[in-house]
């Protein structure tokens, strides 16, 4: 027996060392990049940089935008890294409060339209950004013989009781992008009779977006066909469709001034001693090739308007209406209020 | 020192053993439990955000009652199934048993989120039941709604627990000295009395720490509140999470976690000096029982039961995998294997296998010492303190401590940074406590007058350690081992915020694919929890093997 317990922690220690060995690069800057779980490029154009600048480029995703602005805000005094990517202007206020970003302005700065460059201008850079919207599954719609709603205020009509899916404002980033959109929409005196409505409409609010589009939309099996989440979804289901499609089995629902832009942005580090590198980081962020990257990997539209999208996106994922207003400033001051009214209104 | 005075009353040699037995585990809390958790408790209370809604009125009190009650009756149910299945693994020898073993035990290590894909895929609207029973009794509705619903949660709750709550009783099962039931139906008691007066009084420590391991996972539930229960629910560890990542009022999140941790820590308490109470040490003997028919159908009917509760969603979750349009396809496994996007941060699956079970076996490392030392220290010294203090790292909040490890282990003297040790380390966390509760539900159970018999010969505490009680808990080390496995295979706890993306698990790569739309990437998800399954069971098996052979011909 005592060769079997030898045996077995023998095995246990060469297995462990098996997979804690590893080497280090002699000679080069390692750069850290602070992000988010949905974090993607091309290995390629990491590699370019890290090529042409000597370095190492070290990604840490740190859970969703939420858990990583927490971080970025708890750790300032000693980052964990050197620069940071995908920080939301909905969570912007909190970072930029808590002064964890160097101020600078990428050279490349000026080719990005203005409208994206209000918020926390100087300090951080916005790299790219996303609708936050309904979709609705076209099939299911169809079979139960309802048009496409087009108005947020469609969605509450006895025409699409049960039919719709959110996600908590308060675990979720669509879901507190979205209510911050019913507000400016309907307004502060308004915007929770809207959702009370929509409570009494057989309304669902689920926890997070894999939770309410791969649980709950009709989409994959669930009950609701038509569900918070983001205007490229549609170009998303049509790219990766299985088997391959010429159509997107799901489309948008953009309500003029109910939509929510979430921007995303990068900034550098206050702390960081490698300023020099972090700043060409940035800049990488913003070229070309990463922003024609950027929608294919990670679902976004690029801020630099040189950029190419995919063919996709223009087909199935097009915004042209006029947006929700909703500034960083207000969602710091009334994000506490707002979500709590709001689970009072809704969840109560 | 005393060592050359006068004899030491041999009271006090034994508390001084059992106190050298407890040390590393505590030294481990101390340094990774209580040292974190002071920094960001201190942290916390420091940061603006207010405490709001705390005082204002008795929402937080209602979620607190939840908590509790949730986490009650989730405990009574697993018990409920787990004791036949406890009796049918412990009682009986047959063919794929330890494969059965293995197989519900699984649940174990899914995230959530691929649970609620699974309970989709055949409670869902769309599901196989519903589809069913609509064709069967001509339904325009789908007549079960489990998603979003108090059921929803129990049940997740039972689905996940039930094996661990079995394996820790049919340990102690399969030692049950028959004779005392024999003697108990000569004297004229029918089955069900024997049972009630003879075996489950024998039972009650190893069913006292199931419970209790059951009530504290389902009391600081997470995912399966969150995601399965949906908002309408909540337990304060949902609460903590909320208010931490999304409300940023940090004094909110810290005071909620602290009750959470008195709570938890005292109904410990408590249910450790329960179990001291009861524990009745026996002889061992280890019984087969003969083949009836009645038997039979009785073990068929439980085996059936327990398999349609944890196998069938695990099952439906491999089929969904392999479900292509035109009939079954390995597409999606083809698929994960190759980088089409070239993307930075893929995950081949050898390679999240790999690091997955790596970090698995080093937990496995780490907190079976730790967990059968303090075990072993905890029975000993007799202290219900001591072992409620080892089941402490249950009790706290995984957002708190993942956020404490990264403001206190970001300096020296312990520059933790990017480590995977706090990978290791956070895992150990969670599963010593799984180990010590194990052991030390068997331990109780073992007669003390053999380690005295041991010592009366000559041998040395450590040879008596050794020779005698290794040994005789050598099955319920590694039922312990299994969790410790399992804890880390899961991603349980802390893990949230501590990154390492050096070393991608199989988990992380099941959400990365579930992080976007698209039918590709929901295939790939499924084709990686399939895969997680397979590697678990696996391992399980390997496992339970060790244990089985070990003891197969008493």
């Amino acid at each position: 027996m005592h060769t079997r317990i030898a045996l077995l922690i023998g095995l246990i220690v060469v297995i462990g060392m098996l997979a804690t060995a590893c080497g280090g690069d002699e000679g080069k800057t390692t750069i850290t990049v602070v992000t988010h779980d949905s974090f993607q490029l091309t290995e390629d154009l990491i590699r370019e940089f890290e090529e042409e600048h000597n370095a190492t480029v070290k990604l840490l995703p740190k859970g969703d935008a939420g858990s990583m602005t927490i971080s970025l805000v708890l750790t300032k005094d000693r980052p964990e890294g050197d620069v940071a990517f995908g920080v939301d202007n909905t969570f912007l206020s909190r970072a930029l409060d808590a002064g964890v970003f160097e101020a600078y302005e990428s050279p490349l700065v000026g080719k990005i339209p203005a409208e994206f460059r209000a918020e926390g201008a100087g300090f951080v850079t916005p790299i790219d950004y996303g609708y936050v919207n309904f979709n609705y599954d076209i099939a299911a719609l169809k079979a139960k013989g309802v048009e496409p709603p087009k108005t947020l205020e469609d969605l509450a009509t006895a025409k699409y009781r049960g039919m719709t899916v959110v996600e908590n404002p308060a675990s979720s980033s669509p879901g507190l992008a979205f209510l911050a959109a019913t507000v400016a929409y309907f307004g502060e005196a308004g915007y929770l009779d809207w959702w009370r409505a929509m409570r009494a409409n057989g309304l669902v609010v689920v926890d997070g977006w894999e939770t309410a589009y791969y649980t709950n939309f009709s989409l994959q099996g669930g009950e609701q066909p038509i569900v918070l989440s983001y205007a490229t979804s549609p170009a998303f289901e049509q790219i990766f469709a299985d088997p391959p499609r010429e159509d997107s089995p799901t489309a948008n629902i953009l309500p003029p001034k109910g939509v929510f832009r979430q921007i995303e942005y990068a900034g550098i580090l206050k702390g960081t001693k490698k300023q020099d590198l972090a700043r060409k980081f940035i800049d990488f962020l913003l070229s070309v090739p990463v922003q024609e990257d950027i929608p294919g990997q990670m679902a976004v539209y690029p801020v630099n308007p040189e950029a190419k999208v995919p063919e996709a996106f223009s087909r199935f994922s097009e915004v042209t209406v006029p947006l929700a207003e909703v500034s960083a400033a207000d969602m710091a001051a009334n994000r506490q209020k707002w979500i709590d009214d709001w689970t009072k209104a809704v969840l109560r | 020192m005393d060592e050359g005075g006068a004899p030491l009353s041999s009271a006090f040699r034994e508390r001084r053993a059992a106190l050298a037995l407890l040390a590393p585990a505590l030294l481990f809390l101390a340094v990774f439990l209580a040292y974190p958790l002071q920094g960001i408790l201190r942290e916390s209370f420091t940061q603006e955000g207010g405490f709001g809604p705390l005082t204002e009125d008795t929402y937080f009190l209602e979620r607190a009652w939840f908590t509790a009650w949730q986490a009650t009756v989730s405990a009574g149910l697993t018990l409920v199934l787990a004791l036949p299945v406890a009796y049918v693994l412990a009682c009986y020898e047959f063919r794929g048993k330890a494969a059965l073993e293995a197989l519900i035990t699984v649940p174990f290590v899914l995230p959530t989120i691929v649970v609620a894909v699974a309970f989709t895929a055949l409670l869902g609207p769309q599901g196989v039941v519903n589809g069913a029973l609509q064709a069967v009794f001509n339904l325009d509705e789908p007549p079960v709604r489990l998603l979003n619903t108090l059921w929803a949660i129990l049940i997740a709750h039972v689905f996940y627990n039930v094996a661990l709550a079995a394996r820790i009783i049919s340990v102690s099962w399969a030692r049950l000295d028959t004779r005392l039931e024999d003697a108990a139906a000569m004297l004229g008691a029918g089955k069900g009395t024997a049972f009630l007066r003879v075996t489950l009084p024998l039972l009650r420590t190893p069913i006292l720490a199931a419970a209790s391991l059951v009530f504290l996972f389902c009391f600081t539930s997470f995912g399966v509140v969150l995601i399965l229960g949906g908002p309408q629910y909540g337990t304060l560890e949902t609460e903590i999470y909320r208010e931490t990542l999304f409300l940023f009022r940090l004094p909110v999140a810290a005071t909620l976690a602290i009750v959470q941790l008195i709570a938890t820590f005292g109904a410990m308490w408590v249910n450790a000096a329960l179990q001291r109470q009861t524990a009745q040490p026996g002889a061992m003997r280890r019984r087969s029982l003969a083949w009836t028919t009645g038997r039979r159908l009785t073990v068929a009917a439980i085996v059936s039961t327990i398999a349609v509760v944890t196998i069938v969603p695990l099952v439906a979750l491999a089929e969904r995998s392999v479900h292509g349009d035109a009939g079954y396809t390995l597409e999606s496994y083809r698929r994960l294997d190759d980088n089409v996007r070239q993307q930075v941060l893929f995950v081949a699956p050898i390679t999240a296998v790999r690091n997955s079970v790596s970090f698995a076996l080093l937990t496995m490392l780490v907190a079976l010492p730790l967990g059968t030392l303090a075990a072993h220290g905890a029975v000993r010294l007799r202290s219900s303190l001591a072992e409620a203090v080892v089941q402490l790292p249950l009790g706290v909040s995984g957002v708190t401590l993942g956020l404490g490890f990264l403001i206190t282990f970001n300096r020296p003297p312990l520059d933790l940074r990017g480590s995977p040790a706090m990978v290791v380390i956070a895992h150990t966390l969670v599963a010593m406590p799984f180990v010590a509760r194990t052991v030390a539900a068997q331990l109780r159970s073992l007669d003390p007058r053999l380690r005295e018999a041991a010592a009366m010969l000559g041998a040395s505490p450590l040879r008596a350690f050794v020779a005698i009680d290794l040994p005789l808990t050598w099955r319920s080390m590694l039922a312990g081992g299994v969790f410790a496995f399992a804890i880390s295979m899961g991603e349980f706890g802390a893990t949230l915020l501590i990154a390492r993306p050096e070393y991608p698990t199989i988990p992380l790569a099941i959400f990365r694919y579930l992080g976007q739309p698209g039918a590709v990437n929901y295939g790939q998800a499924l084709a990686m929890a399939t895969i997680l399954m397979a590697v678990t069971a696996a391992g399980f098996f390997i496992i339970d093997r060790l244990r089985y052979r070990e003891y197969g011909g008493f």
